[in-house]
C-alpha cells in the first residue's frame, strides 16, 4: 500500500477549470488515504510543471503519482516519462481523465462536473494505492516495415525507411506506381510534372536494395501485433515476361478486341484489356487486366512476352510495423448534381486535367472547341446536406493553377470561377493573384445559394446570385463546366477494416491526436500517411509520410520492443486445471504444466496480449490481469461512489 | 452549493475499452455531447474481460446500472469478443436474477471508436430507464 502519493490536478488553461472547480477537487482528495501532497497546476504537461513533479518525487520520496488532466491517449506516456525521470517505476503512475470525460462532457453542469471529477480522481488514487512496480515485457521485433500504397506518400516513406536501415516491403494494389499524382501533368507548388515527380521517386525506390516493390499486390490477411506482424499478401501477375519489345506490345494492344473505359483517364477514353497507362509508366511493363480479358489469345499470337502461365502468388511477410498510405478517391458527383451525367459538357476537375493533357494547341471536348470555362468549386466538399462537411484543401489551389495553365496554353480562354470563398492558403495566394491579373472572373455565393447549371437550346448556362456584386443574378454561357470535386476516402478501403484502423467523422483513417500523435492509430504499430488520412496536397502528403516513416522506424529500430506487462496471471493455488482459459484465449497463451505435483495453467507472457478474455471464464477465479486485479477494479468502483 | 449530493441521478458504471470505446467517449466530450455526470467509466482492454463479480460489486455497492460498451466486431483481439462479451452478460444477468435484482440494470451495446453519439444516446436512455424503474 502506498503512503506517499502525489496528486496533480490540471487547469488545462481553462479547458478543465472553466467547468470543474479544481481547487475544490484538490480539497476533496488531499486527505484521501495515502495522499501526501495534492496540487493544482495551470498546465500539467508544461516543462515547468514536469520539472516540479520530478523535484517533488525526489525530494519527498513519493511512491505513487496521479495526474488528473486530459485523456490518457494524449499524455499517459508523457507523465510516465516524468516519473521515470525521477527514478520511479512508471507503473506507479495512474492517469485520471477529467477533461474529455468530465469538464467537456459536462460543461453544461459545473457542480455536476466538479463532483464527478472528485470521484474520478479518488478512483485513480485507489488504483495507484496498490499499483505494483512492473518491468515491461521485452519481445524481439522485426526490423522491417510494410508500406501499403505506392503513391507519392508511400514511396517517400519507403525511401526514408530504407535509408534509415529498415527492410521495406512496398505493396501496391495497381500494376503501376505513383497513385493519383501520376494522373496530373502540371502541378502546383512544384515545377515538376506529376510524371516527373513519380519517376524521380520510383528511381530512388528502386535504387535501394532494402526496398522490395510488389505491384498488383494486396494485403489479404494478417496476424500478430506490433513488432511482429505476419502478413499474407496476394500478388496477381501481370501475365507478362520481364522483357518486352515495344513494337510487339504495340501490336498486341492493337489486336486486343476488348475495350473498356479507362479509369486512368476517368473514363473519358477507353483502353484495351492489355494496357499500360502511358508509355513511360513505372514499372515499364504492361499488364493484362484479367477482370476483362476474355483469354481469346490474340495478343499472345503477336507478342512473345505475353505469358498466361503466370500464377497468383501468396506471400508471407514478417514486419514490425505497417504504414498505410492508400490515398483517396476524387468525389464522384451524383447524376444531375450541377448537371453532371445529364448535360454533356459538364465534367469533373480530374477529367478536365486529362482533357488538357490530351489537347495540344486547341482545347477540344466532344468535337467542340472550348473557350468559355465555368468552374464550380467545393463540389462534394463543405456540403450542407451531404456528409462531407470538410474542405478538401487541394482543390482551390490546384484548380486555379490549372486555369492559369489553360489560359497560357490555348488562345482566347475565358475563365469564370464560381466559388464559395477561395482558400488558396499559404504561398498559393500568388496564383489567385496571377489568375485575377490575367482577367479571370470570380463569382461567389453562400452555401445556401449554390450556382445553377442549365441547358437552354444547345447552350449551357451557369447562373449565380453573386455576393461580390451585391447579390446580382449573373449568368455565364459556358462551353465547358468543370466541377471542382473534392477528395473522399477510397471506395475500397477494406484494408482499414482488416487492420481495424478507426475512421474519423470524415471517414478517412483517424490519427490518435491531430497535434500530439498525428500519424499513429490506436492500433499499435499501424501508422498512416498521405491522403488516406484526410485531404492533403502533395507536399502535405510527403510531410506526413516522413513523420509516419519515422514513427514506424522507431518501433522496429532496436530489434526489441517493450510491451505493456499487463498480462494475465494465474493464481497457482486456486487453479484446478480445467482448460477453460486455454479454450478462451485467442492467442494460445496458456500451457498446461505440472508444478509441485499439481496440474495448473501457465501464461506465456510474451504471447499474452493482455486482452483479458480468459478472466471471466475461470470457474475458480484464478485469473487476473496485472494492473487490473479484482482489488484494483473493486477499489475503483468503491471510490467512484460518493461518500463511500 | 447546498449540502448533499449534487449529482442525484441514477449512477451508471461504464466498462469501456482502451482502444475502441474510450476514443468514442473521449470524442463525445470533445464534441460537447452532454450526458449525465453520474456516468463513470472504468477502462479495460476488452469488453470480454469484465468479470461478473465486478458488475455485481458495482450494483451492490450503490451503482444503479452497469453499461458494457462492447467492442463488437471492431475488437482488435478478435472475432470471438462479441460472443464472449455476450456470455459475460447472460451469466451475470442470471446471477442478478438469482439475487432478485432487475437484470435490465445491466446493459450492453457495441460502441465503435467513433460511436460518440450512439454512446450518449445509450447512456441517456439507460439513465432514463433506471430513473423510472427506481421511482416505480
Ligand atoms: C484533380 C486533382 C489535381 C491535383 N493537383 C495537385 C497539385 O497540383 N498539387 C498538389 O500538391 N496536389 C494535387 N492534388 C492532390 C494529390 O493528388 C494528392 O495530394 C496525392 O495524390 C496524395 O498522395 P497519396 O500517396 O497520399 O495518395 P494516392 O495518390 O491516392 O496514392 C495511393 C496509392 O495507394 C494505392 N492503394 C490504395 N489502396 C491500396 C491497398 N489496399 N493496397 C495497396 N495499395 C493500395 C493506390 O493504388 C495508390 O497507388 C490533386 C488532386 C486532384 C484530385
Ligand atoms: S479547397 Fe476550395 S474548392 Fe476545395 S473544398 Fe476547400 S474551399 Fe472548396
Ligand atoms: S480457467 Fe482457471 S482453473 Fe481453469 S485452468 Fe485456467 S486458470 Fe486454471
Amino acid at each position: 500500500m502506498k503512503k506517499k502519493i502525489g496528486v496533480y490536478i490540471c487547469h488545462c488553461g481553462g479547458n478543465i477549470s472553466d467547468y470543474v472547480d479544481v481547487e475544490k477537487v484538490r480539497e476533496a482528495v488531499k486527505n484521501e488515504e495515502g495522499v501526501f501532497l495534492a496540487k493544482t497546476t495551470m498546465f500539467a504537461c508544461a516543462d515547468s510543471n514536469q520539472k516540479e513533479m520530478v523535484e517533488d518525487i525526489r525530494k519527498e520520496a513519493l511512491d505513487g503519482v496521479v495526474v488528473a488532466s486530459c485523456s490518457p491517449k494524449l499524455h499517459l506516456l508523457t507523465f510516465r516519462g516524468v516519473v521515470e525521470r525521477a527514478g520511479m517505476n512508471k507503473y506507479n503512475y495512474v492517469h485520471a481523465n477529467i477533461r474529455e470525460q468530465v469538464s467537456w462532457a459536462h460543461s453544461d453542469n459545473k457542480p455536476g462536473a466538479t463532483e464527478k471529477a472528485i470521484q474520478v480522481v479518488k478512483a485513480a488514487i485507489a488504483k495507484v494505492r496498490h499499483a505494483e512496480a512492473l518491468e515491461p515485457i521485452k519481445v524481439k521485433s522485426t526490423k522491417a516495415v510494410a508500406v501499403i500504397g505506392a503513391g507519392v506518400a508511400g514511396m517517400r516513406a519507403a525511401i526514408e525507411l530504407a535509408e534509415a536501415g529498415a527492410e521495406v516491403y512496398l505493396i501496391e494494389r495497381e500494376y503501376f506506381v505513383g497513385g493519383r499524382t501520376a494522373q496530373w501533368d502540371d502541378l502546383c507548388i512544384t515545377e515538376e510534372t506529376g510524371k516527373e515527380l513519380v519517376t524521380r521517386l520510383y528511381d530512388e525506390v528502386m535504387k535501394h536494395k532494402h526496398v522490395t516493390l510488389f505491384t498488383g499486390a494486396e494485403l489479404v490477411d494478417y496476424s500478430g501485433s506490433v513488432g511482429n506482424f505476419n502478413l499474407k499478401v496476394k500478388v496477381t501477375p501481370r501475365y507478362f515476361k520481364l522483357q518486352c519489345s515495344s513494337d510487339e506490345l504495340q501490336k498486341a494492344i492493337e489486336v486486343c478486341p476488348v475495350e473498356v473505359p479507362d479509369e486512368f483517364n476517368f473514363n473519358i477514353t477507353t483502353r484495351k484489356a492489355i494496357y499500360h497507362n502511358y508509355p513511360s509508366e513505372y514499372p515499364q511493363l504492361p499488364a493484362i487486366d484479367m477482370k476483362n480479358c476474355t483469354r481469346c489469345g490474340e495478343c499472345e499470337k503477336v507478342c512473345s512476352s505475353v505469358d498466361f502461365s503466370q500464377k497468383t502468388e501468396m506471400l508471407n511477410l514478417k514486419v514490425g510495423s505497417i504504414l498505410l498510405a492508400t490515398g483517396f478517391d476524387p468525389y464522384e458527383p451524383k447524376k444531375g448534381e450541377f448537371g453532371y451525367g445529364e448535360i454533356d459538357n459538364v465534367v469533373t476537375f480530374p477529367q478536365f486535367k486529362r482533357i488538357v493533357h490530351y489537347c495540344d494547341d486547341k482545347l477540344m471536348y466532344k468535337g467542340k472547341e472550348i473557350k468559355h470555362i465555368a468552374y464550380i468549386y467545393c463540389v462534394g466538399s463543405r456540403q450542407v446536406d451531404g456528409e462531407n462537411k470538410y474542405c478538401s484543401r487541394y482543390c482551390c489551389t490546384a484548380n486555379i493553377h490549372t486555369a492559369i495553365t489553360v489560359k497560357k496554353k490555348y488562345k482566347n480562354i475565358y475563365n469564370y470561377h464560381f466559388n464559395r470563398g477561395i482558400r488558396t492558403y499559404g504561398k498559393a495566394e500568388v496564383w489567385y493573384d496571377e489568375s485575377s491579373r490575367l482577367g479571370d472572373i470570380y463569382l461567389q455565393s453562400f452555401e445556401d445559394h449554390p450556382p445553377v447549371v442549365e441547358k437552354r437550346g444547345d447552350q449551357t448556362f451557369v447562373k449565380i446570385r453573386d455576393i461580390l456584386t451585391t447579390d446580382k443574378e449573373l449568368e455565364v454561357a459556358a462551353d465547358l463546366v468543370v466541377l471542382v470535386t473534392g477528395m473522399v476516402p477510397r471506395a475500397d478501403n477494406s484494408i482499414g477494416n482488416l487492420l481495424k484502423v478507426p475512421k474519423g467523422r470524415d471517414k478517412f483513417f483517424n490519427e490518435i491526436h491531430m497535434k500530439l500523435r498525428p500519424v499513429e492509430t490506436v492500433i499499435d504499430g499501424v501508422t498512416i500517411a498521405g491522403a488516406s488520412q484526410g485531404p492533403k496536397n502533395i507536399m502535405e502528403s510527403m510531410n506526413s509520410a516522413l513523420a509516419a516513416a519515422t514513427k514506424s522506424f522507431s518501433l522496429v529500430d532496436s530489434g526489441e520492443l517493450a510491451l505493456e506487462p499487463t498480462v494475465a496471471r494465474v493464481n497457482e493455488e486456486a487453479c484446478e486445471w480445467c482448460g477453460k482459459c486455454e479454450e478462451a484465449c485467442p492467442y494460445s497463451a496458456f500451457e498446461k504444466v505440472e508444478k509441485n505435483g499439481k496440474t495448473i495453467a501457465k501464461v506465456n507472457a510474451a504471447v499474452c496480449k493482455g486482452c483479458g478474455m480468459c478472466l471471466p471464464v475461470c470457474p475458480e477465479n484464478a485469473l487476473d490481469l496485472i494492473g487490473l486485479s479484482d482489488e484494483d477494479v473493486e477499489s475503483m468502483i468503491d471510490a467512484l461512489i460518493p461518500n463511500a | 452549493m447546498a449540502g448533499g449530493k449534487v449529482n442525484d441521478g441514477p449512477r451508471i458504471l461504464v466498462f469501456s475499452t482502451d482502444k475502441i470505446s474510450d476514443p468514442a467517449i473521449d470524442m463525445a466530450g470533445l464534441l460537447k455531447l452532454h450526458y449525465p455526470p453520474t456516468v463513470y467509466t472504468i477502462s479495460i482492454p476488452c469488453s470480454s474481460a469484465v468479470k461478473p463479480r465486478w458488475i455485481l460489486h458495482a450494483l451492490e455497492q450503490g451503482f444503479d446500472g452497469v453499461f458494457i460498451a462492447a467492442d463488437g466486431t471492431d475488437c482488435p483481439y478478435g472475432e470471438s469478443c462479441t460472443e464472449k462479451t455476450g456470455q459475460v452478460v447472460s451469466t451475470t444477468m442470471q446471477m442478478m436474477k438469482d439475487k432478485g435484482m432487475d437484470p435490465a440494470r445491466l446493459k450492453m451495446a457495441a460502441i465503435c471508436s467513433v460511436c460518440s453519439e450512439p454512446f450518449v444516446n445509450h447512456v441517456k436512455s439507460f439513465s432514463e430507464y433506471l430513473r423510472k424503474s427506481s421511482n416505480s
